[in-house]
């Protein structure tokens, strides 16, 4: 603070002119968005700390929370669906494969979600501060991912419990798994959170979208059921119904912590396929990259 | 306004040698031609947009330029006054420059950390302590953890928050919100302070503070663009001033020609509201149908000056006959507080009965009213005080500004150092 005005203008005088606010320049676009985050990295941290604060601050039990939801999410499928409509028996360790399906897909819907709202959220900070607007879906992926690995610290303690754990070569699945979810979500994310700003429906359309998709993805059944289903029949759904990111997603965590299931039915080049639809999420999360700039703009007026 | 209209830095005038005189300042802001619209659109679901889609869509929606073709570059260590009436585009000048809205048209270029006031305590989270918070709020005005950490006890002494800053921030009387907001903003060592309007929270004691810090900041050759209602805190602290009118610039010069400018906009539009508001027909028997005023040996509408004798006629009408009433009037500032009046029975004359109109004059000696603009309140009531009719600002007058004081009365002071 104790800088003199002449050397404050000496200083100020090599500085170089830049515009106020985004450059919306195409290529230099991303990339400069990409510094720009990076430069704000610890805004991004303190952005998380604050989302996952703020969530269960004056609540008793605080995070366990983020467990009692799933718990019963799996305790209710594995009884109704399992026990009572006897999804179980074709289906070995059923606790611990809907519980990696869960836990998979629950990070897919909390980064969807999270973002879809976090630019309407922190309308009050938009309209009075410039920092990039892309930390503001970054940081719900962030809180999602803390909440993602306390659920995945009871999945483990699962396949612990049931003498199952993956202790394999299959358990490298783990990290494509991720990342697809990670590229997806943070496309999406990027997309409908500008997109909510303008038309607030996005946010109830996430809600039910969010829904069907965990029923579109192997979650409480067997990829191989619906490929006897269609497999034949309809190979073009089967085909669309497969190479869904979430869908690859799910099975490469099957493979990696449902063991009970090794002589389980997968479809053929399931790394292939993860890594094309890695390729894929990358260039969406470009091209909506490219969207939210365009529509962040007009962020503060339409808030 | 199409040309630049530099800003340069000031050749004396405010408070003493002030680093804004250094010839050298480099210009830390470049508004080039800027326009900004907002379309004001009346529906906002999803039907009824599908419903007034293409042609008649746009005719549910409305153009609003808040900006038009402002240009401007503002050098270095200067203290800008932004003035205009409500609505015509200071904020949103102020937004565009702090990058948070995009101009439509025109670009706007600036260079140094730049720190924005424009709400204080925007960014903080009730729910998180004030400790929380001031490491959050710095981060989004862009310091890092480090530095936050190194100055946290400056924040803390500053905002006079004491033990309290371990307590969730919902729980905070809002003037400790807004303690702790400015202190966390004043210590991110901006190059440029965007201050827009909040100086006006907070006691009078923490303003002061506040006033100070601005004043620390002047010397250290910082840049502050300030929006401000209080004509008096722009003379005070800014050395330049910028007028604008819906969206335009209209004046840019000195801030005290700038205040001066900007009350007869007020006035021009005050004059126009009056015409809109036109009165109807007043079942009053009585009325004030006019009041004049000016300075004895100048023309009527010029700045009086200190020591000239005022002169305030009034004219009056009565339907029916009156036999005995008395007269008045009242001037007050342009804040609404009164500054002086009389009446005649305060003077002890009896007035005439009336029959039909009577008309009276005032003289008021050796006027010292301190600078700024004054309103007359014109009036004649009944023997026991009551209004007949009152003509509130029947007219307008404007004191020259004393470079020496501040405040609504003249008096001659002189100052000399004495030993303690």
């Amino acid at each position: 603070m104790s800088t003199t005005a002449s050397e404050r203008f000496a200083r100020l005088n090599t500085e170089p002119m830049v515009v106020a606010g985004q450059p919306s320049r195409v290529f230099a676009g991303s990339f400069g968005a990409i510094r720009e985050i990076y430069a704000h990295r610890q805004l991004l941290d303190l952005l998380i700390r604050r989302d996952l604060k703020s969530r269960y601050k004056d609540s008793a039990l605080g995070f366990v929370w983020t467990l009692i939801r799933p718990i019963t999410q799996l305790m209710i499928y594995y009884l109704v669906l399992g026990q009572i409509l006897g999804a179980a028996r074709a289906i070995d360790n059923f606790a611990v494969y809907i519980f990696a399906g869960l836990t998979i897909y629950g990070l897919f819907s909390e980064i969807v979600t999270g973002a879809t709202a976090s630019v309407v959220s922190n309308a009050g900070l938009i309209k009075k501060v410039y920092v990039p607007r892309e930390i503001y879906p970054l940081a719900s992926v962030g809180s999602a991912v803390f909440n993602f690995s306390i659920q995945l610290v009871v999945l483990i303690g699962a396949t612990i419990v049931t003498n199952s754990f993956p202790w394999r070569v299959e358990l490298l699945f783990f990290f494509p798994s991720v990342l697809l979810i990670l590229i997806y979500g943070t496309a999406f994310g990027l997309l409908l959170s500008a997109l909510n700003v303008y038309l607030r429906d996005v946010q109830y359309l996430v809600e039910v979208m969010v829904m069907l998709l965990m029923w579109a993805s192997p979650i409480v059944y067997a990829w191989s059921m619906v490929n006897d289903r269609i497999g034949e029949s309809m190979p073009w759904l089967m085909a669309l119904y497969t190479n869904n990111p979430i869908t690859l997603a799910v099975l490469g965590f099957h493979r990696t912590f449902w063991t009970a299931g090794s002589g389980a039915e997968y479809p053929a080049e399931l790394l292939l396929r993860m890594t094309i639809a890695g390729v894929v999420g990358i260039v969406l999360i470009y091209v909506f990259h490219r969207v939210f700039t365009k529509l962040q703009g007009n962020f503060a007026q339409e808030l | 306004m199409d040309d630049h209209s530099p800003m340069t830095p000031p050749s004396g005038g405010t408070d003493s040698g002030e680093p804004q005189s250094l010839p050298d300042a480099p210009t830390v802001v470049t508004i080039e031609n800027v326009s900004k619209r907002f379309v004001l659109r009346r529906d906002n679901s999803l039907k009824e947009r599908l419903v007034t889609l293409g042609r008649a869509g746009r005719r549910h929606s409305e153009e609003f330029w808040a900006l038009r073709n402002v240009s401007l570059s503002i050098p270095a260590g200067s203290t800008i006054g932004l003035l205009g009436p409500n609505g015509s585009g200071k904020s949103t000048l102020l937004k565009a420059i702090g990058g948070i809205i995009e101009p439509t048209t025109g670009t706007i270029k600036r260079r140094g950390r730049l720190a924005a006031l424009l709400e204080l305590g925007a960014g903080f989270h009730p729910d998180l302590t004030g400790r929380e918070n001031v490491f959050l709020n710095a981060s989004i005005l862009g310091l890092s953890h480090a530095e936050t950490e190194e100055k946290f006890d400056d924040i803390l002494q500053f905002s006079g928050i004491g033990d309290f800053i371990d307590t969730q921030v919902k729980f905070y009387s809002s003037g400790m919100y807004v303690r702790l907001a400015f202190s966390v903003a004043i210590h991110t060592d901006p190059d440029v302070l965007l201050v827009d309007e909040v100086l006006a929270v907070g006691d009078e004691a923490f303003q002061r503070k506040c006033l100070d810090k601005i004043r620390e900041f002047q010397q250290q050759g910082r840049t502050i663009i300030l929006v401000s209602h209080s004509l008096g805190q722009v003379t005070e602290l800014c050395d330049r001033a910028v007028v604008l009118s819906k969206g335009e610039v209209q004046f840019v010069g000195t801030a005290r020609d700038a205040v001066k400018n900007f009350r007869d906009v007020l006035e021009g539009r005050r004059l126009e509201e009056a015409v809109a508001a036109a009165p109807e027909e007043d079942p009053n028997p009585g009325k004030v149908t006019g009041t004049e005023l000016f300075a004895e040996g100048r023309a009527p509408g010029d700045e009086i000056h200190p020591g000239d004798t005022l002169i305030v006629r009034m004219h009056y009408e009565y339907n029916e006959p009156l036999d005995s009433w008395h007269s008045g009037f009242k001037i007050e500032s342009n804040l609404g507080q009164q500054v002086y009046g009389t009446d005649s029975r305060m003077m002890n004359l009896v007035h005439a009965p009336m029959r039909g109109s009577a008309s009276v004059e005032y003289r008021l000696e050796n006027v010292q009213f301190g600078g700024g603009a004054y309103f007359i309140h014109s009036f004649f009531a009944k023997p026991g005080g009551e209004h007949i009719a009152i003509e509130r600002q029947a007219a307008r007058f404007v004191m020259a500004d004393d470079p020496t004081s501040a405040g609504t009365v003249r008096v001659s002071t002189t100052v000399r150092e004495i030993a303690a």
